[in-house]
């Protein structure tokens, strides 16, 4: 889960790590309440940051100095509900103005490839790292940090001379980074990153932005429940989370049901690959039921990939492994007569392939329930196909009545498979 | 031979008598696999009962190992004990740890790697958050399904475990000699490439199978490591090429990021260096089975 600006400097200022003062604020009237505070303490300047979870604000226009309450109403009303990126701004932060001598950049985040943790700093900041990697990377020091060590003050310290800090700013970066190397160890962070950290002309260092990123596989021991964000949410996605489903939202019109991450992955690109014969139709969603596919989590899964206006046509992917395909075959028949009786009748043509751990079983009860919105069809690419083209002849895709070619294929006119 | 895991290979259970780690235990004992005890701190002395057979729970790894000669670990700890359990592991020195468990903290993973590196790297960890290893007709340390393929001379290894399945079902006329699950987590033990080294060096194996999927660098690293090292014929595949930037697809580390870790970047890396990378997993059985028929 990535964090807001605001939610990041909550978390550094937590763990002492010194951030500009500010404020959250959803409306212009509350920006100006807010800038009305700091003018009250004499200081009238402020910055009001659009909150997005995206970079580039500045550049879009979405990060704007203002002088005194007034302005900061102004600004806060032109930035709040502007579109950055394809992410609506529903939140401004209003912070206190900094005189920023020099801007310097710190981060710990997750190296994959090297299955550890490491440290960038560099002397160039308040610019896109990645740009400086590029074009000066003598400018920016990596410093592997053993995960059984951590950070500590002498630690620290190496960090920050790496990265060419001045020595002025070098005694304060290096507690400053001590404590941010807390925040990404104690609340299980695979990335906090500061950018720019500020050298001020008063000689102090302080965080100026901040972006953290939380490990979701940590949620069973930390809090992080407090920074969820509904409205941002996809309101499906929010739906399939409550029930926990692994549901992610995409734009298109076959929905997707399956079984684990990897086969659920293939299954979007093999429809996406079929749908390229259909006038580019394409996966609606990303759905892995997971290991046991009860009745009730297929109904769930249904509803869900249903309730989406765009989508046409459903297909059903599954690999038993330990997963029983009859189980999976009870599991929809059951789903189709609960929706049912929850008043969602499905009228969208669902096509089914079951594979593996008692697959003939499950083909014969689904064939057996004699429903007609579900067709079987025996290899994952001929499903997929069948799944994309009737999708394309959907009633309210073009207006185009019929399914074309190959209806009702239950299976037994499929290529079998494999072997 | 077969790599990682032989017919000789003496397998104990970390977490045997919960729910998950006895419903494997018998299954991995009905495939023939030598599941010799388990763990379980407060059931020591006492014994699981897995499909008939009586397996002797002990206290300790280390007791499990001194009583039983066990050499393979199979860890179904649930997430908030699995750092503990593998960090036991590999005081006790177990040669080979696989880590089901799925959701553990990637602070957690990457502790207990470190600590195996400390350790000297005397335990091989596959995993976490893996189906495990399976050398059909030999021996199964896992969740994957015995019964679904058969024994033969093709090697894969694979990041997703139900990817491992369907290719391991769509050629089981022509069988494996050890399939790899190696997990879909940001921070993993055994890699691609060891992978790749030990397949290479097995006399066992004619042609490796390799199934990627986006976020990371691991199959560019791997195609590197192909295009240096690997004599055999290698068939590839990736997953996630439909995948938006900055949406998890059900693994912690299928993630694309930026312009790193897409699937197209991924096939071409493979494709650059001679692996014949297939569009769907039943074309890339097509090209496996193309490649051992023309042997």
């Amino acid at each position: 889960m990535d964090l807001y600006e605001y939610q990041a400097k909550q978390l550094f200022a937590e763990y002492g790590v010194p951030v500009q003062r500010g404020q959250v604020a959803a409306t212009a009237e509350e920006a100006r309440d807010i800038a009305a505070g700091f003018a009250a303490e004499g200081t009238p300047l402020v910055v009001v940051k659009a909150q997005v979870k995206v970079g580039g604000r500045g550049k879009a226009g979405g990060v704007k100095l203002a002088n005194g309450p007034q302005e900061a109403e102004e600004k806060a009303r032109q930035i709040l509900g502007m579109d950055i990126k394809g992410h609506t701004v529903h939140k401004v932060l209003i912070a206190q103005a900094v005189d920023i001598a020099q801007e310097y950049y710190l981060s710990f985040l997750l190296d994959r490839s090297a299955r550890t943790f490491v440290a960038i700093c560099s002397v160039q900041g308040g610019v896109e790292i990645e740009e400086v990697a590029h074009t000066n990377p003598e400018a920016v020091a990596r410093v592997p940090v053993d995960p059984l060590h951590g950070v500590d003050l002498a630690k620290a310290a190496e960090i920050i001379e790496a990265g060419g800090l001045p020595a002025e700013a070098a005694a304060e970066a290096a507690v400053l980074a001590e404590r941010l190397w807390s925040v990404f160890s104690d609340e299980d962070a695979t990335l906090v990153e500061v950018n720019p950290l500020a050298l001020t002309d008063q000689g102090h260092v302080l965080a100026v932005d901040g972006k953290v990123t939380l490990d979701d596989n940590a949620a069973f021991r930390q809090d992080h429940a407090q920074f969820a964000d509904p409205e941002a949410a996809d309101a499906l996605e929010a739906r399939a989370q409550a029930k926990h489903l692994n549901y992610v939202k995409l734009d298109g019109q076959v929905g997707i049901i399956g079984n684990g991450a990897g086969l659920v992955m293939s299954t979007l690109d093999v429809v996406a690959l079929a749908g390229e014969e259909f006038g580019g139709v394409k996966p609606a969603n990303f759905l892995d039921i997971g290991g046991g596919a009860s009745a009730e989590v297929m109904a769930n899964g249904l509803e869900i990939v249903l309730s989406d206006s765009s989508v046409r046509s459903v297909f059903v992917n599954v690999f038993g492994g330990i997963t029983s395909c009859d189980a999976v075959a009870d599991g929809i028949v059951s789903a189709i007569g609960m929706l049912g009786e929850r008043g969602e009748q499905v009228s969208h043509p669902i096509v089914v392939r079951l594979d593996g751990n008692n697959a003939v079983e499950g083909r014969r009860i689904l064939e057996e329930a004699g429903l007609a919105v579900v067709e079987q069809v025996a290899t994952m690419d001929d499903a997929a196909r069948r799944a994309a083209q009737l999708a394309a002849a959907g009633p309210q895709a073009n207006g185009q009545p019929d399914g074309g070619p190959g209806v009702n294929g239950h299976g037994a006119d499929a290529p079998a498979t494999g072997a | 031979m077969a790599i990682f895991l032989t017919g000789e290979s003496r397998v104990m259970i970390q977490g045997i008598t919960g729910s998950e780690g006895t419903k494997h235990g018998r299954r991995m004992l009905a495939a023939g696999t030598k599941v010799v005890g388990g763990t379980n701190p407060r059931k020591a002395g006492q014994t699981v009962d897995l499909g008939g057979t009586a397996v002797p729970v002990f206290g300790t790894v280390a007791d499990t190992m001194a009583a039983t000669g066990a050499d393979v670990s199979v860890v179904f700890v649930p997430p908030a004990g699995t750092k503990a359990a593998v960090i036991e592991a590999i005081d006790a020195g177990v040669p080979l740890v696989i880590v089901i468990t799925e959701g553990i903290p990637v602070h957690d993973t990457a502790a207990f790697w470190a600590y195996a590196c400390a350790a000297g790297n005397a335990t091989r960890i596959v995993g976490p958050n893996c189906p495990g290893i399976a050398s059909p007709g030999k021996s199964n340390a896992g969740i994957i399904p015995a019964d679904i393929s058969a024994e033969g001379r093709i090697g894969l290894v694979s990041k997703s475990g139900t990817l491992t399945y369907q290719m391991m079902y769509e050629l089981r006329d022509i069988g494996f000699s050890t399939a790899v699950g190696i997990g879909g987590d940001p921070v993993i033990g055994t890699t691609h490439i060891d992978c790749l080294a030990a397949f290479e060096a097995d006399a066992e194996t004619d042609a490796i199978v390799m199934i990627g999927e986006i976020g990371g660098d691991a199959e560019e690293r791997a195609a590197a490591y192909v295009e240096q090292h690997v004599t055999k014929p290698v068939i590839g595949y990736v997953a996630g090429f439909t995948a938006p930037e900055g949406k998890t697809m059900g693994h912690a580390g299928a993630i694309v990021s930026g312009s790193a870790g897409t699937a197209q970047a991924k096939k071409e890396a493979l494709e650059k260096v001679g692996v014949r990378v297939g569009r769907t997993p039943s074309e890339t059985a097509r090209l496996a089975r193309e490649v051992m028929q023309a042997r």
